[in-house]
Order: structure tokens, then C-alpha cells, then sequence
């Protein structure tokens, strides 16, 4: 008896030891997982404002740590550029930091801010111009005065006018340094066309010819309330918030109101070749493509799934086909871009060495065409690209200040507040079959443009094969 | 290098604490200055309760932050090697097993991996004899011809069955962002996020990669790291001069190849020198992972245990034993070259656990950064002779003794000497003037207030974490290390400038504009 239960007990003891802890079984082959359902994903909604001048404010709490920050949204737009003064809207943005206030000098301000670890920046780009503030909340009621004043008061002193004039000038001198500003500009050129404001360019002479008083009129008209979306995003109680705003923004007079101009660009793109010669590279960059979409194109949820089938992840046909089964690039992109309120470019692109500047072309090529017409996106790359897109969504919403700052730009361009949540929705809802037929209608190699920019020696038996090759001088104007 | 290419091109150098986007400090004991103690204490005291640290039996260490704003997490895997474990004739070899890493294992990323492994072990063969009868000089033209094309054979052979970049895309389908890698002269590091109810499929892959790596692909593999290559380094003025100053700058310790190894290497490494490269140095004492987000403790160690504990333990790598001779000789690379003039001048430090680390740093913040900057006053603002300035800090790396690397760019039509007597009149006033109260206060201040603003990113938590656990052994240096900033005196910054600032301790590399060649057509 004595013997046997010995072991028995053992057993017992044994038994309870394995049950006591939780037990992961490993799995051996991926497929094997499972999930447990994610939460719920709730987008937080910021308190909307609109002032008596005009002003949108868009408020959002976060109390993770005791900071805020401010963006701006105003609109104005270097595309809004007169053709003699292209960089105008550019320094006006960066001088309006630089220069500082009227009543404040620019280096009074950068010790001011430097000496609080608090930033204000200002800038003005393609479309918009943006103003941003953070600091630590004890220091919200003072810094949010200093940057009312940036925006409302700017002095643009010459001194620190000169400064960035400087900076642009060794800009273009050195714009033809690094391939990459030639493909970019190049391209824009052959896109939108060279006369259009989408691909304008600085030059010494319209930058030599802009004067303090180009700037202080710029801000003036277009620095207004009632052309500016205020976000904010930090510790405060939106109550407070709200009320320090009206107090520092309130008084500001509404401005005129007027819409903009329209901004000319080429709606179709000419097909051709073209190439910059460009010597000291052991590479050629290769880009092919056309206009691209809006946003707001019917056809925006399909065209995504096709930019993920493309492009958009470590399955993607030019990923694995170019790079890593041809190894003929290290960075290989293509895809149909959208821009908000003017369609962004739509393009395919890779660097390569020279030797293999035709395999490349020919390449990107064949991708582009087996993508719109003879291997269309299949059932199960449809699936997958919608997989990846559903299950990161999470992540486009994954903080207050992210949110807000996508709302800012929502409200800004005129989109509906909900278009994430649309987004969802539409991609959900996409069929292999609006893929391909999305595909086919905006991938359109007979219009493609060809960009190479690589050495002559190396480029040239790849570009003797086209009837016509434009070349493109670069030489920069004035030097 | 990244494995990605990232459309805004990171550099390999880092800033180290002195840039908002890298500085991701933890925790903080002292009173600090600038700021009311209650607000700023309370936050940094709440993230440090919610730190959890678990080490396996074979080493690996893990680092877990519970920070639930939104239901999702990141990690990084940091690997104690980077190119400087690289010796001669296989420089590039870390950056290129982080590409491998990427290739998938047993069971992941093969079509049938009973006929894939004789397959490549074959292709390795093929490869092998062809590469020995290649570089030797008596064998006969048609001998290496016949032996290449064999090893094309094996290779082709070997690819079918190949399920392309399966690795990567399961993370992605499953919801991952962010996912890249990245290797420098010091170390290795593997990322991404994924959604918070995936923790399983993260422990899956990241053990599994490490366990058994299948270096498949590793051939065509080399061809896009040369193009990278090509890319980052020949392509580019920049480029082509940081790597002759790099050379340059290093007599001996092998901080002076570059990371991204040198062309013939690239062309040269084999799958044998990665699998060598592999199981001496990815082994468990060697890693430590940060994994930051909605996570729970309780529940992941015992999942990390079962995952990454399979990972058997290994003897110590070996360590670097190579230490570069003091400088004693002024050295100059002038690099002729069609585009602007550009300019920087290196000095050498010591390590970044040298006890003057914290003085250079104040250097550091004094000298560049900012607006209010002694380099932005004084080249861009009032000489007006420069449109930027600034200096690296740890350069190409800091576990080991590096450079300290001022740079400028002139101005349109100013000469590279122009700046190169600006900047050394800053460095001479460190040696001669104290630094005012203010700058010191300003110094210390930004410091403190980066902590704060860097602890609003689960991966640049995680960066940071693995960061200062690889570089002090201790995570918690962070905070001790903000400290030390408190310590640092106006005569400490004049003895580190005197030591360090000195002409025989110097490497100049610059870019002239060389006249245009003659029209080719």
C-alpha cells in the first residue's frame, strides 16, 4: 500500500503543477495562430468653434503629459505665386518666424522660445501655410500671445530677410548636387507642365527680385481669421482652452473675404522620352508616369487597393519582382498618387545601375502593363491589400494628436469630418472587380513620360532604342 | 542602412540626446530646474511604475512598457553587433544579415523546405567553387565561365521554391506598420507595431527569425544592397566624401569601413561568412528588446518565455579588441567634385561611457543647436558666410572611441575656408572664454524638456530603451545620465575643448567644386 501511493500522490502534485500556470502552446507554423478580437476603436471628436471673426477652432483633450500644441492651418499657397516672384510665398513663410514681431526682435524671440524649450514655426507651402506652437501647459497663456503676434504682426526685418534669401540662393546652387531634386523637378515639369505653378521653380532672378514689401503684402492679404483653422491638442480643459483663445484671437478683425484664383495645369500628360545628363553617379534614375487623382475621385477606395497590390507592402508586385527576384533595385515605388485639391502625379520609379538602365525601364514598364491589362489584380491580392489596410487602421487614429491633426486638414480642404471612418467603410466594401476596372481607367502607359537621369555613357544604348529623346537642360539660369 | 527605403533618407549617424526625435528618456529622480516638480515628477514617476523588465535564463532581456493610449504596441530588437565586428573582406556583412533577416525560416517564406535545404546547400557548393576558382589567377578563363553558370543553375533551382518576402507580408496583412530595420557601426535594430491582440503573432516571428534564419535569396540579395549602395553612397557628394573621411579617420579600429560595406566585399561575401557572422554574434546575451504599448505583463512574459526562451544560450561573442591609436597627425581629404562646396573637420573623443560624455554634450547643445546657437550666430546670422551648421556627435558610432564632427554648408560663392576659420574660432573661444550662465541653464533645460516630449511614441520608446540599455547595460542610466547634466561646470566644457580641439587630433574633408567637364555632345 505504502509503495503505491507514492507515486499516486505524485501524479496528483504533478497534475495540479501543470494546470496551476497558464500554458502557451507554442505554435510551429503561423497559420496556426489565433486572435483574440481587438477593442472596439472609438475616434475622439474635438470640440468645433467657430469665432465671431471667423476663426475655426478645433479642440481636443490629452492629458497623457503636460504639454500643448497648436497648429495653424491659413489659406494662402506658394501655387498663388506671380511667375516673376516664385519663392515669395517660401520666405514669407519662413520669415515670418525669422523676422520676428513688431514689438518683439527676431533674436529676442528665438531666446525667448529656446530659453522655455518651446518652439513656434511658421511656413507656407504648395497649398497651404501652417503655423505651429508647443510648449509645456504652465507656459500655454504666455506662448500662445507671442504666436498670436507672429501671425498677426510679423515685422519681416530685412536683416533676417537677407538671411533666407541667402539659404534660397545656395539652394539653387545647389539643386543639381543630388539626383533626386532633378528627378522631382524634372518630372513636375513634364506632369503638370513647365508654365504651371505646380511645377515652378526658384531662380536667382525671381528670388533676387522680392522685397520686404512683397512679404508684408502677401501676409496682409491672406493673414486673416476668417481664412485660418485653429487646432489644439494638450492638458488643458477644453473650457479653458476655448476661453484663452477667444482671448487672444478674438479681438483680431475679420479680413475680406475672396476665393482664389484658379491654378493652371496640363489635365493630360504628352508621352515622350526624356533625359539630364547627370555624370557622377554609378546609377540611373528611372521615372515613368502621368497625372495622377484627387481624394475625392469616385474611384479613390478602388485605386488605394490597387496602389497596396503595387507597392504598398513586402508582397507587392514591384517589390518582389524588381527588387527582390530581379535585384535590380534597392528602392522600387509605384502607384497612383491623390492630392487633395489637385491630383497629385502618378508614377513608377527605381534607380538602377546604369548597366541595367533598360532592363529597368522595361521593367517598371511590364509591371504597369500587367497590372492594367494582362494580369489584372487577382481575388486574393484584392483580399490581402484589404487585410492590411482594415487591420492597420487602428493605427491612423492611434493618438489625439494624430486625429487632430487629420481633422485640421479635413476642414482645410473641404472634406467631410468623418472621412476616416468613410474610408473604412469604402475599402471594406471594394470589389476585385472596381480594381480592375478602376486599374485599367487610371493607368494609361500610352500616356506614359519617361525621366531618366544617369550618366550619358552608361544610359545611352538604353535610350537609343526610342525614336525621339528630349534632353532636358538643367543648367541653372543666372550662375 | 535600412532594409526600407524611406522617402525622407534617414542618415546612419544619430544625434544623440540633444534632438527632440531621438532623446526618448525615461524616468527622472532630481528635482529639475526649469519646471514645477509636481506636474512634470508625477508623469515621469507613472511611467516608471509602469516599466516591467524580464530577463530569459539564456540571456535575452526584455524591457516592458504598459502605456495604453491606444490599442496598439511596437517593439525594437537591438543587436549588440554592428559593423564594426566586421573584419577584412566582409565589411557589410551586419547590414546584410539584417537584409536576410527579412528571408524567413523553416517554416515561412519556403514552398517545401525538405527539397529547398539540399537546394541551397548545393547552390552554397556551386557558389563556393566557382568564387575560389574566380579569384585565383592561374585558372583557365573557361573553367570560372562553366562554373559560374553552374551556380546560376543552382541558384534558379533553389529559387522555385521560394514563397517571395512572406515574413514581411504577414505582418503587414495582420495590421504591422512600421516595419524596417537598420544597422550601424555599433549595432542592429528590428521593428514595428502592430495591433495590441497580435502579441502572439510578434513573439511567433520575432523568435522564430533569430532561431533559424534559412539565408535564402542570399545572392540576389547582394545585388540590391549594391544598388543601395550605389543609392546612399557613389550617387551623392555627400556620400562619396563621408566615406573617404571615414577611411581617413581610422588607421586601425574598424569604425573606418563603412557600414554599408565596401563594393568588392558586397560582391564577395557568401552565405557560408553570414551563417558564421550569425551564430557568433545573434545570440541571446546580445539582444535586448523594448516592447512599449497596450501590453499586459502578466500575461506576456509567460508568452515570451515559451517563444524566445526555445533560443538555446551560446558562448560570449568575442570582443572587439582593436583600439585606434591617438591621433598625432593632421589629415586633410579633399574630394574634386562637380557640385557646391560643402565642409566638415572631425576630432576624436572617447566613448560614450567615457565620464566627459556629458560635456561634450553641453558642447553639443551650446555649439549647434538652435537658433540661439553659437554656430547659427555666429556663420549663418552675422558672418553670413554659411546656410547651415552644425555637428554629429557620435560619429559613425560612440561604443567605441569616435568623432566628434563639425560641419558646415557655405554660402553661395564663399570658399571652404571661410568656414573652416569660423568654426575654429568657435572651438578656440570654448577653450579661452567660459560659456555664460545662460547657455549652461539653456542646456539643461531643453535636455529636460525633450524627456518629456519623447515619451509620446511607443516606438521611440522602445528605440531609446534598447538604446541606453546597449550603450550603459541599464535603462535607468537615462535618468541618472540627465543628471550628470546638472554636474557639468564652466571649466569642465574649457579642459574637454583644450583636449580635444587640438590640430594634430584633426581630419578635414571637404568638397571643392571642380571646374565643369567639356561638353559630351
Amino acid at each position: 500500500m505504502k509503495r503505491l501511493q507514492l507515486p499516486i500522490l505524485v501524479l496528483i502534485l504533478a497534475s495540479v503543477g501543470l494546470t496551476a500556470t497558464p500554458a502557451w502552446s507554442q505554435v510551429e507554423r503561423v497559420e496556426q495562430l489565433h486572435y483574440p478580437p481587438l477593442p472596439e476603436i472609438t475616434i475622439p471628436e474635438p470640440t468645433r468653434v467657430v469665432l465671431g471673426n471667423g476663426l475655426v477652432v478645433l479642440l481636443l483633450e490629452d492629458h497623457e503629459l503636460p504639454i500643448v500644441s497648436v497648429s495653424a492651418r491659413i489659406r494662402t499657397g506658394a501655387r498663388l505665386e506671380p511667375k516673376e516672384k516664385i519663392g515669395l510665398a517660401g520666405l514669407t513663410g519662413t520669415v515670418m518666424r525669422s523676422g520676428g514681431t513688431t514689438t518683439l526682435a527676431g533674436d529676442t524671440l528665438d531666446d525667448y522660445l529656446e530659453g522655455k524649450a518651446a518652439s513656434i514655426e511658421t511656413g507656407i507651402g504648395t497649398s497651404v501655410g501652417t503655423a505651429s506652437m508647443n510648449c509645456l501647459i504652465e507656459d500655454f497663456a504666455e506662448v500662445v500671445k507671442v504666436f498670436v503676434d507672429v501671425l498677426k504682426n510679423p515685422s519681416f526685418a530685412p536683416e533676417k530677410l537677407a538671411i533666407a534669401k541667402n539659404q534660397l540662393m545656395a539652394g539653387i546652387a545647389r539643386q543639381n548636387d543630388n539626383p533626386d531634386g532633378i528627378v522631382q523637378r524634372e518630372f513636375a515639369k513634364l506632369v503638370y507642365g513647365k508654365d504651371s505653378p505646380y511645377a515652378s521653380q526658384e531662380t536667382y532672378a525671381t528670388v533676387g527680385s522680392i522685397t520686404r514689401e512683397d512679404l508684408l503684402a502677401w501676409h496682409q492679404k491672406y493673414y486673416h481669421p476668417n481664412r485660418m483653422i485653429l487646432g489644439l491638442v494638450g492638458d488643458f480643459k477644453t473650457a479653458d482652452a476655448l476661453a484663452l483663445v477667444k482671448r487672444v484671437f478674438g479681438q483680431w478683425p475679420k479680413g475680406p473675404e475672396f476665393t482664389d484664383p484658379e491654378v493652371p495645369y496640363q489635365h493630360s500628360t504628352k508621352p515622350g522620352v526624356y533625359y539630364v545628363e547627370k555624370n557622377d553617379m554609378t546609377q540611373a534614375k528611372i521615372i515613368i508616369g502621368h497625372l495622377g487623382l484627387i481624394r475625392m475621385d469616385p474611384d479613390y477606395h478602388p485605386v488605394v487597393i490597387t496602389n497596396q497590390i503595387l507597392s504598398g507592402s513586402f508582397g507587392a508586385r514591384l517589390f518582389s519582382s524588381i527588387r527582390s527576384k530581379k535585384g535590380l533595385a534597392y528602392d522600387v515605388h509605384g502607384g497612383v498618387g491623390f492630392g487633395w485639391d489637385y491630383p497629385a502625379t502618378a508614377s513608377f520609379s527605381m534607380s538602377t545601375k546604369t548597366e541595367t538602365t533598360q532592363a529597368g525601364i522595361d521593367a517598371l514598364t511590364e509591371e504597369a502593363h500587367k497590372i492594367m491589362k494582362t494580369e489584372p489584380p487577382t481575388d486574393k491580392e484584392v483580399q490581402n491589400a484589404k487585410a492590411s489596410l482594415l487591420n492597420s487602421f487602428v493605427f491612423s487614429v492611434d493618438s489625439p494628436g494624430k486625429v487632430l491633426g487629420k481633422l485640421l486638414t479635413y476642414e482645410y480642404y473641404g472634406y467631410p469630418s468623418d472621412w476616416m471612418t468613410r474610408f473604412r467603410n469604402g475599402i471594406e466594401r471594394v470589389t476585385t472587380e472596381q480594381v480592375r476596372r478602376a486599374t485599367q481607367q487610371h493607368i494609361k502607359p500610352d500616356q506614359f513620360v519617361i525621366l531618366v537621369v544617369g550618366p550619358r555613357k552608361g544610359t545611352a544604348s538604353a535610350l537609343a532604342r526610342y525614336k525621339q529623346v528630349h534632353e532636358l537642360d538643367i543648367s541653372i539660369p543666372g550662375s | 542602412m535600412t532594409y526600407l527605403h524611406n522617402r525622407t533618407h534617414p542618415t546612419p549617424m544619430r544625434h544623440r540626446l540633444l534632438s527632440a526625435s531621438i532623446i526618448k528618456v525615461l524616468s527622472l529622480i532630481c528635482v529639475l530646474l526649469a519646471f514645477p516638480a509636481s506636474a512634470l515628477s508625477q508623469s515621469l514617476e507613472t511611467f516608471e511604475q509602469r516599466v516591467t523588465e524580464h530577463t530569459l535564463k539564456n540571456g535575452w532581456k526584455f524591457i516592458l512598457v504598459e502605456r495604453p493610449v491606444a490599442p496598439v504596441f511596437a517593439f525594437m530588437t537591438r543587436v549588440n553587433v554592428g559593423s564594426a565586428q566586421e573584419g577584412a573582406g566582409v565589411t557589410g556583412l551586419a547590414h546584410m544579415f539584417e537584409h536576410m533577416a527579412f528571408k524567413g525560416t523553416p517554416r515561412l517564406g519556403t514552398k517545401n523546405y525538405a527539397k529547398e535545404k539540399p537546394a541551397l546547400k548545393q547552390l552554397e557548393q556551386a557558389y563556393l567553387t566557382y568564387q575560389q576558382a574566380k579569384f585565383d589567377p592561374q585558372a583557365n578563363k573557361q573553367h570560372v565561365e562553366n562554373l559560374f553558370k553552374a551556380f546560376k543553375d543552382k541558384q534558379k533551382a533553389a529559387s522555385q521554391f521560394v514563397k517571395k518576402n512572406e515574413f514581411g507580408d504577414i505582418i503587414e496583412r495582420e495590421g504591422g506598420v512600421s516595419l524596417n530595420a537598420f544597422t550601424s557601426a555599433d549595432v542592429t535594430g528590428y521593428f514595428y507595431a502592430l495591433p495590441s491582440n497580435k502579441v502572439e503573432l510578434f513573439a511567433y516571428l520575432e523568435s522564430e527569425r533569430f532561431l533559424h534564419p534559412v539565408f535564402r535569396e542570399f545572392y540576389e540579395e547582394r545585388d540590391v544592397v549594391m544598388e543601395e549602395r550605389r543609392m546612399r553612397t557613389e550617387s551623392r557628394p555627400v556620400g562619396r566624401l563621408l566615406e573617404q573621411f571615414t577611411a581617413t579617420s581610422f588607421m586601425a579600429h574598424p569604425y573606418h569601413h563603412p557600414v554599408i560595406g565596401f563594393a568588392s566585399d558586397i560582391q564577395s561575401y557568401t552565405m557560408t561568412d553570414a551563417q558564421e557572422f550569425y551564430n557568433r554574434y545573434y545570440i541571446p546575451t546580445n539582444m535586448v528588446t523594448a516592447i512599449v504599448g497596450d501590453i499586459h505583463p502578466k500575461t506576456l512574459i509567460p508568452l515570451l518565455e515559451k517563444y524566445f526562451g526555445r533560443i538555446p544560450s551560446s558562448p560570449k561573442s568575442p570582443t572587439l579588441r582593436t583600439v585606434e591609436p591617438p591621433s598625432t597627425a593632421e589629415k586633410t581629404v579633399t574630394l574634386e567634385d562637380p557640385s557646391q562646396p560643402f565642409y566638415l573637420e572631425g576630432y576624436h573623443k572617447p566613448s560614450i561611457s567615457h565620464k566627459d560624455q556629458p560635456v561634450f554634450d553641453a558642447i553639443d547643445d551650446i555649439l549647434t543647436n538652435g537658433r540661439t546657437s553659437r554656430f547659427y550666430r555666429s556663420l549663418v546670422r552675422d558672418k553670413k558666410i554659411a546656410v547651415a551648421a552644425g555637428a554629429y556627435g557620435a560619429y559613425p558610432g560612440e561604443k567605441y572611441p569616435h568623432l566628434w564632427v563639425a560641419y558646415a554648408v557655405p554660402g553661395r560663392g564663399v570658399e571652404n575656408a571661410a568656414v573652416q576659420t569660423a568654426i575654429r574660432d568657435e572651438l578656440k573661444r570654448l577653450k579661452t572664454e567660459d560659456v555664460t550662465d545662460e547657455e549652461l541653464a539653456k542646456f539643461r533645460t531643453r535636455a529636460k524638456a525633450h524627456l518629456i516630449y519623447s515619451l509620446k511614441s511607443n516606438l521611440g520608446l522602445a528605440m531609446s530603451l534598447t538604446d541606453y540599455h546597449t550603450l550603459f547595460g541599464d535603462w535607468r542610466e537615462l535618468f541618472r545620465y540627465i543628471e550628470r547634466f546638472d554636474k557639468v561646470t564652466k571649466a569642465d566644457i574649457r579642459r574637454v575643448a583644450k583636449q580635444t580641439f587640438q590640430q594634430s587630433n584633426l581630419v578635414v574633408a571637404q568638397i571643392e567644386t571642380a571646374a565643369p567637364p567639356a561638353q559630351t555632345h
